[in-house]
């Protein structure tokens, strides 16, 4: 049912063009949609009422057979065909597989990529496919909800993923269909939501420090951001992308197995069960201090002192992450003006109690700490696709961990470091070793350790047609470039001869574009005229974007940024893509025509963003002199 | 964005070793404000992408002028001598020296017993070096004596190498 809504003033310009945008969170145990209504963020709840959507996706021969609540009810009857917790393998290789050990009770295979992929009853389907279902889902509840397509979302992503596990996050939106507006770390996310910026600050120089320590079902995440009026400055992040509320569980059920007297070796069925009570153990000693348990004939008493030392180890390593974050960011624990609790993970006591402990402060958690992350990204959402134009609001991020590349002797060279402010770009020169040689390999990796074997391998590049010259006389030049969504590109240039060598790039785990072109059709490929008519749709709902964008532009620079040729040549372009957008059908021709759109705009488009360097600078000494 | 311009002038800074750091933090954030990519996630792929790299120049323009070591390079690149960090070294024998016996007092301090307090005492040491040597530099730079300036800035790198590995014990000894 479509409500009749009324907005604020100056929050929403015409009802009819305000857009569909929302936040997906996309955790671990729970997934989450939330959108900006009426100048608020709102979880949007299923049909039945419920905010959370269990990231668990089940599968039966012919395909997925449900999502959620649903899924998670096959988790003991069915457990190799009901996935759950896939976040954990997002993004990552089969040595990582190894090394979570039996915490995944799945059957893997792996194909050439060596992207792990498991084993279900309808084959073998990789991580990205299984989060692109829970995406799907999510954005589906979004459709019905706000009545119409969605303009673009912003996913939440653990601030300490590397670049494979957030381009998987990318790939997997992709596939579910959903234009991605931003990859947005979680507990920036939860910065935002709590509203810690504009209204308290009265002028540019005060600020105040805060910690996010976000702590979900398997990742933990610390940030350590600086707020001015309006600016989230991150200056350090740390974590593990690896630890959560689930390690809990396997060691609560861990000391289960043992008590019971079960043996090393259990079959799923038994792992799931033990699970389940483990985990609902944990929960029932959030609120009591001892839970007594009847499992196969026998009765077990664990009290809150006893699970505390089954989890201490694991709490003090998310502590040691804190101090190495702040000592990233040359603060100390008393600088610290605020701590931010977030994740479901930090419902327990013993959490709470510990981070207040370590920063010397009560923490905050006035909002719930599953909702928070998926209401900052709505709130993030509906400023970037531009609902809110009026939002005085800038995310500086970091990269959370180093980018090197190999040298001799399996040793990294860092070429980013952690925490620089992202986007961030760097160049390298390198030459060649043998008189001739065409081709040479580069392989790039991520983490902050010294040896290539012990951080993560992001991609090998092989640059080839660079001109055969002597030994050392070549020069090419690598260019990284990581993006606001802290995801890295990579090309190169010899730059004696200016020839662009070309780049082939092997992501170490993840999916090629023509993968996903091709996941994408086989999707659609039992509906082909649902694929055109929702391509032909995207393609309008850009053309009409370009219009009004260009046409905005035109009539604010237009006179002083371009000459009576060049503006006459833009706006020939822009009456046939109108005369297109009015009559056609086809989503190519569309398509073709905002690309030529596109391209005559470059020069534009390069001439206002220069304007708008002055532009910002001399509002400011403008207010200067006013001072 | 137009490439011509240098860092200092990104920011509409004069180019000198003194900066003001309350300017250059305001400005930053205000270019930033108007240009980050995220003021540009509904442009097409050519905007994006400009946008990107504008903000990314943005951002190493601001790393370079905050930190001293960058900031003392990028000056003396300016005058169009290479300030790369292999072709000059120090031959001030006396301040060699020191370094060696500082970095011998680094080695003692692990393991030893109050590691914790002979760390920080030896810390401010070394940050009253660096200081004094950034000082030189700054004078160095001011009378144009640029092949001094390049003797301070190697000491500098000398310097702030110390620091960083003092910093880095600091934290072992912490998560022990």
């Amino acid at each position: 049912m479509a409500l009749l809504q009324i907005s604020e003033p100056g929050q929403s310009p015409q009802p009819h063009q305000r857009k569909n945008a929302v936040g997906i969170d996309l955790g671990t145990t729970n997934s989450l949609v939330a959108t900006v209504r009426s100048g608020s963020e709102v979880i949007l709840p299923d049909e039945q009422g419920r905010d959370l959507l269990p990231s668990v996706v089940h599968y039966e021969s012919e395909g997925v057979s449900c999502v959620g609540y649903e899924a998670a009810e096959h988790n003991s009857s069915d457990p190799l065909n009901t996935l759950s917790s896939i976040k954990r393998l997002l993004g990552r290789g089969v040595a990582d597989i190894k090394t979570l050990g039996d915490s995944l009770p799945y059957e893997f295979t792996t194909d050439d990529g060596g992207m792990p992929k498991i084993n279900t009853v309808h084959g073998a389907v990789s991580p990205i496919q299984v989060s692109s279902e829970i995406l799907r889902k999510l954005a589906g509840r979004a459709e019905l909800t706000l009545g119409g397509m969605l303009d673009g979302a912003v996913i939440t992503v653990p601030a300490y993923f590397d670049d494979a596990q957030r381009q998987a996050t990318k790939d997997a939106a992709t596939l579910a269909g959903i234009k991605v507006l931003r990859l947005l770390n979680e507990p920036t996310a939860a910065a935002i939501a709590y509203g810690l910026d504009a209204e308290e600050f009265d002028d540019e120089s005060q600020q105040r420090t805060i910690a996010v320590y976000d702590l979900g079902g398997g990742t933990f995440d610390i940030s350590i951001l600086r707020l001015s009026k309006g600016v989230f400055e991150v200056l350090a992040t740390g974590g593990n992308s690896a630890l959560g509320g689930d390690d809990f569980d396997h060691a609560i059920a861990n000391w289960l197995r043992t008590e019971l007297d079960m043996g090393e070796t259990l079959n799923v069925y038994e792992q799931r069960v033990l699970l389940e009570v483990a985990k609902s153990t944990k929960e029932e000693l959030s609120i009591n201090n001892q839970v007594e348990l009847d499992i196969l004939d026998t009765r077990l008493v664990l009290t809150r002192d006893c699970m505390h030392q089954l989890i201490d180890d694991l709490i003090e390593q998310t502590l040691t992450a804190c101090k190495r974050s702040m000592r990233d960011a040359n603060i100390k624990a008393d600088s610290i003006d605020e701590v931010v609790l977030v994740g479901g993970s930090t419902r327990m006591p013993r959490v709470a109690a510990k981070v207040s402990e370590l920063f010397g402060l009560e923490p905050k958690c006035t909002i719930d700490p599953d909702l928070v992350v998926a209401m900052g990204a709505a709130k993030q959402a509906d400023v970037l696709v531009g609902n809110n134009s009026t939002a005085d609001m800038l995310l500086l991020d970091v990269i959370p961990l180093s980018l090197g590349i190999e040298t001799m002797g399996g040793l990294t060279e860092k070429i980013i470091h952690r925490n620089t402010t992202i986007p961030v770009a760097k160049a390298q020169e390198f030459t060649t070793f043998k008189d001739g040689q065409t081709a040479m390999s580069i392989h790039v990796v991520q983490g902050d350790r010294e040896l290539v074997s012990d951080c993560r391998s992001l991609a090998r590049f092989e640059l080839r047609g660079i001109p055969p010259m002597v030994a050392g006389s070549a020069k090419i030049q690598v260019s990284y470039q990581v993006d606001a969504d802290g995801l890295l590109n990579v090309s190169a240039r010899e730059l004696s001869s200016g020839v662009e060598s070309r780049i082939e790039v092997k992501p170490s785990y993840g999916l090629s574009d023509t993968e996903i072109t091709q996941m994408l059709q086989d999707s659609f490929s039992h509906a082909r005229d649902d694929m055109r008519l929702r391509a032909l749709r995207e393609q309008q709902v850009e053309a009409d974007r370009m219009l009004e964008d260009l046409r905005a532009a035109i009539e604010k620079d237009g006179q002083s940024l371009l000459d009576e040729s060049e503006l006459q040549c833009l706006q020939v372009t822009l009456d046939e893509l109108k005369q297109l957008r009015d009559n056609t059908d086809d989503h190519r021709q569309l398509a073709a025509q905002i690309e030529v759109v596109g391209k005559t705009s470059e020069e534009f488009a390069a001439r206002r963003m220069d304007a708008s360097i002055k532009q910002a600078l001399a509002g400011l000494s403008l207010d200067d002199a006013l001072k | 964005m137009n490439n011509s311009k240098n860092f200092f002038e990104i920011f509409s800074l004069a180019v000198a070793w003194e900066v003001d750091f309350e300017q250059l933090d305001i400005k930053f954030r205000t270019l930033q404000k108007a240009l980050h990519p995220d003021r540009f996630a509904n442009k097409n792929d050519f905007e994006k992408r400009l946008a990107v790299q504008t903000a990314a120049t943005i951002n190493q323009a601001y790393e370079t002028i905050k930190n001293p070591l960058s900031r003392a390079q990028y000056l003396l690149q300016l005058k169009d001598l290479d300030a790369s960090q292999e072709k000059h070294i120090t031959s001030d024998g006396q301040f060699l020296m020191d370094q060696m016996l500082l970095r011998e007092a680094l080695a003692e301090i692990r393991g030893s017993e109050n590691a914790k307090e002979a760390l920080v005492s030896l810390s401010i040491e070394a940050q009253q070096t660096a200081a004094k040597i950034q000082s030189e530099f700054a004078s160095q730079y001011q009378q144009k004596a640029y092949n001094e300036a390049f003797e301070s800035l190697a000491k500098m790198q000398f310097a702030i190498k110390f620091i960083d590995d003092i910093n880095e014990l600091e934290a072992e000894l912490e998560d022990l």
